[in-house]
């Protein structure tokens, strides 16, 4: 006997929606028989992990605030994906972004800079735009793999970053911990709403994902990035430029992931410290897929992944939950998210056997 | 006939999600003869090669294979009972030798099994070094190859899938010959094709399919070639008569001693290519696949860049180191001899397919794309092309070979272009989708377009171009007037018998 998958003719639009449900109560099952057999009281769990999120105002507004950096990342890198540019190292733009933005609060730690903020956000951007396109001129001009090349450029960000914190950039009145002063107050990003760390960055990333839509979906270049993708042979047939294609693909993603970068220490952060690396840029990679590589789909996915992340913290300490579990609850909700989509996609056909 | 069938079909049917491939088949194969299977593309013909090779398995109906009812589960079964078959695409491994190639599916050492090769050479007509390595044979070798292998493992019945396809007219004539002596040794032998002129020659016995059912089981030497085509498409043929063409025009292509290295082992260099097209003419560029058709395709598309800009020559411009884009803003369109991957993404629907190269038609506003536009263009593609297709938004993918080809001939042909590349034009195309593809480049040759068409089929050449080229690895023949030549001339240069 043999399985095959068989690709449905068409995915109805209801399908469509009732993928991510499926596969978020095929996780509370398969969560509440892990946690119980941990000993672990799986009712309060799966309450902390995905309720908690949105029984107060401030952990809703934790979920906004994680879910800027995610949105703006993921936005940027699947622009890259669809045109089969794999950008892995948006971790490594995202710390260049963050440095180039601390380098004038460091400098200028008074605030006498004239518009500190802006100033800022574009030092962010243009370092890990340029970081990136490294990767894309070593692609274009050499043929290395920009896979590898922003994957370890991403270590190498790293190590710049612990070489300023130790270093140059070490607040000389921080008892020798790994951090630049505190940043003056011009050098911060608004708050959204009182009371929260919530601030505006949220916004760009909304603006981001509104000009992702529009250039992916209704503009020519959106077109060519993504027949370069599906079908490279036939852009070439067109004349769509394929190194074009590998700039703008990851020009655009190092743009996001550095804008994501500055507001990071322009915001929760407020210095630049070690921390700045969390790993936003390797899960945006999938926020990126979880949405399809849709634009929408991408709002929806960064939100759905923040929340695990802030119910995940919750559970960690009111329900006496392992990070390791929660970390398989996030693995299995990914899991399960692709068996359903996938299921919808594809349907299972059973080869019957013939003998002679 | 007396003695049963060696092989015997009784109401095979087989399925495919919504597509009935083979609707309740019957044939009859005996030992000494010659059977053909006649049909267009799509008629099911491969299908039921599956069936009877145990690639597939039937959803009903029986196999009989000497009297006896057989079920075959996977080729190796229909093997060991004595089937071969000789496939349409190639199935050798180019990076070994002949002997190596036969090794891999016949038992036994190297140097009997070179011997035997030899031996059957020299009885069948099959003459073809066994240490030669297969990337240096010609397409015509490479078949012997194919065929000796199947030899060496005593069928009694062989099975060929449109053999003379890749052939020059030389080459078939060699193949028939090899036929007649295994049918005079008593061999069954099942020739698959849609050429009836080789049905007639060759065949006794001859089975039409039309649609997944057998039409018509005949002997193709008492009809004419005209009836047989009308059991074969259902219909009348269409009668192709065309205006004579008039005198050509000003001169829109330009190939000036064009060189060009290879790109891999296995590509095709080019070497010191001169060609001259005017508007109001067709010039066709004969030979088979693999001589560089596809290398000089690329090279006046603009895929492949030239090395001197004055190589190629549009409009009177030097060209060879401009894109593509660039190439159709003078007036050139392109149609490439891959449909899904190249000429269209499969992935897309029709009317995302126009904007590939239909842009430039006002489809765009300040790089938006305006939707209605592109819809009403693929609707009129649609409509004036005759694209069976539920509509602007189904799939590329999803389409029949045929259909796909005469969207994108009518996309190209609808941007209006002064010069046209059209390689291989009707690859996997039906008849009736092929007389009408010709027609149109023929109007549009008549409306003074210049088109250039690469093409492996000869008669197809012959009814468009006024002047012929062979291509011959690598090198371009001189013009030929196809008036006073002959398909068997135009063989020699295919070959390299002449140059």
């Amino acid at each position: 006997m043999k399985l095959r998958l068989i690709r449905r003719d068409s995915a109805s639009r209801l399908a469509m929606f009732t993928a991510p449900v499926l596969a978020l109560v095929l996780t509370c099952v398969a969560s509440l028989v892990l946690f119980s057999a941990l000993g672990k009281d799986a009712g309060a769990a799966l309450h902390a992990l995905l309720l908690k999120p949105f029984l107060s105002w401030y952990s809703f507004s934790e979920v906004l605030l994680k879910m800027a950096p995610l949105l703006l990342i993921a936005q940027g890198l699947a622009i890259g994906f669809r045109a089969n540019v794999f950008n892995i190292g948006a971790e490594g733009q995202f710390i260049v972004g963050a440095l180039c933005a601390s380098a004038l609060p460091v400098y200028f730690p008074d605030g006498n800079f004239p518009m500190m903020l802006p100033a800022m956000i574009a030092f962010g951007a243009l370092g890990g735009t340029v970081y990136a396109l490294i990767a894309a001129a070593l692609r274009t001009r050499f043929g290395a793999s920009e896979i590898l090349v922003t994957l370890m450029m991403a270590l190498i960000a790293v190590q710049i970053l612990n070489y300023l914190l130790l270093g140059p950039w070490k607040d000389p009145r921080g008892f020798n911990f790994p951090q630049t002063v505190m940043f003056p107050d011009n050098a911060m990003l608004p708050i959204l709403f009182d009371g929260t760390r919530t601030n505006i960055s949220l916004i760009f990333s909304l603006l981001a994902s509104v000009f992702a839509y529009l250039m992916m979906q209704h503009h020519f270049r959106g077109y060519q990035l993504r027949t370069a993708g599906l079908a490279p042979r036939a852009a070439l047939y067109a004349g769509f430029s394929a190194p074009r294609m590998v700039w703008l693909g990851l020009g655009l993603g190092g743009l996001a992931a550095g804008i994501a970068g500055a507001s990071e220490v322009a915001g929760p952060l407020g210095q630049l410290q070690r921390s700045v690396t969390s790993g936003y840029g390797y899960a945006a990679i999938i926020v990126a897929y979880v949405g399809g590589l849709n634009p929408l789909g991408i709002i929806a996915s960064s939100f759905l992944i923040s929340v695990i992340y802030i119910g995940g913290d919750s559970a960690t300490v009111s329900a006496g939950l392992p990070v390791a579990a929660v970390e398989v609850f996030q693995g299995l909700l990914l899991f399960f998210y692709l068996l359903t989509f996938t299921l919808i996609r594809f349907r299972i056909e059973i080869d019957r056997k013939v003998t002679a | 006939m007396s003695q049963p069938a060696l092989l015997r079909l009784a109401k095979v049917s087989k399925r495919y999600g919504s597509v009935q491939a083979n609707h309740e088949i019957d044939l009859e194969v005996h030992s000494g003869s010659i059977h053909a299977v006649l049909g267009e593309n799509g008629a099911g013909k491969s299908t039921l090669m599956k069936l009877i090779y145990g690639v597939e398995q039937p959803d009903a109906g029986k196999i009989h294979w000497n009297g006896q009812e057989v079920h075959f589960a996977r080729p190796s079964d229909a093997q060991s009972l004595g089937i071969g078959m000789v496939f349409q695409h190639f199935s050798l491994f180019e990076t070994l030798s002949v002997v190596q190639n036969v090794s891999l599916m016949v038992p036994g050492k190297p140097a009997e099994l070179a011997q035997k090769i030899t031996d059957l050479g020299d009885q069948f007509g099959l003459s073809v070094d066994p240490h030669a390595m297969v990337h240096r044979l010609s397409v015509g070798e490479r078949q012997r190859v194919e065929i000796i292998r199947c030899l060496l493992l005593n069928p009694k019945l062989l099975i060929l899938d449109e053999p003379t396809s890749v052939l020059p007219p030389q080459s078939v004539r060699r193949l028939f010959e090899t036929l007649r002596k295994l049918q005079a040794d008593g061999m069954a032998i099942l020739f698959i094709s849609h050429k009836l002129d080789e049905i007639r020659e060759l065949c006794e016995t001859a089975s039409v399919l039309r649609g997944g059912e057998v039409t018509g089981r005949v002997d193709p030497r008492e009809h004419d070639a005209r009836s047989l085509a009308q059991l074969m498409i259902g219909r009348e043929m269409p009668n192709v008569a065309h205006a004579a063409p008039r005198p050509p025009g000003e001169e829109r292509l330009r190939l000036n001693a064009l060189s060009h290295p290879r790109a891999s082992r296995f590509g095709t260099t080019l070497e010191d290519i001169d060609l001259k097209l005017r508007s109001g003419e067709i010039v066709g560029i004969a030979g088979i696949s693999g001589n560089g058709q596809q290398e000089l395709a690329a090279l006046i598309s603009g895929e492949t860049r030239a090395q001197e800009p004055g190589m190629i020559e549009i409009m009177g411009k030097k060209v060879g180191q401009l894109g593509p884009m660039a190439r159709r803003k003078l007036g050139f369109a392109f149609v490439p001899e891959e449909r899904l991957g190249r000429g269209a993404v499969p992935e897309m629907s029709l009317a995302d397919n126009s904007l590939l190269t239909a842009h430039s038609r006002s489809m765009l506003s300040r790089g938006f794309i305006r939707r209605s536009v592109e819809r009403a263009f693929t609707r009129e593609c649609i409509d004036a092309f005759d694209v069976r297709t539920p509509g602007p938004d189904a799939e590329a993918g999803a389409m029949s070979g045929g259909n796909l080809q005469k969207f994108i001939l009518g996309r190209e042909i609808m941007l209006s272009p002064d010069l046209m590349l059209v390689s291989q034009p009707t690859w996997g195309v039906d008849i009736g989708a092929a007389t009408a593809i010709r027609r149109r480049l023929l109007d549009m040759r008549d409306q003074g377009c210049a088109i250039l068409v690469i093409s492996e089929e000869m008669d197809e050449l012959f009814e468009m171009c006024s002047k012929l080229h062979v291509l011959h690895k690598g090198q371009l023949s001189a013009a030929l007037d196809a008036a006073d030549t002959t398909p068997q001339e135009i063989g020699r240069y295919m070959i390299g018998a002449v140059t």
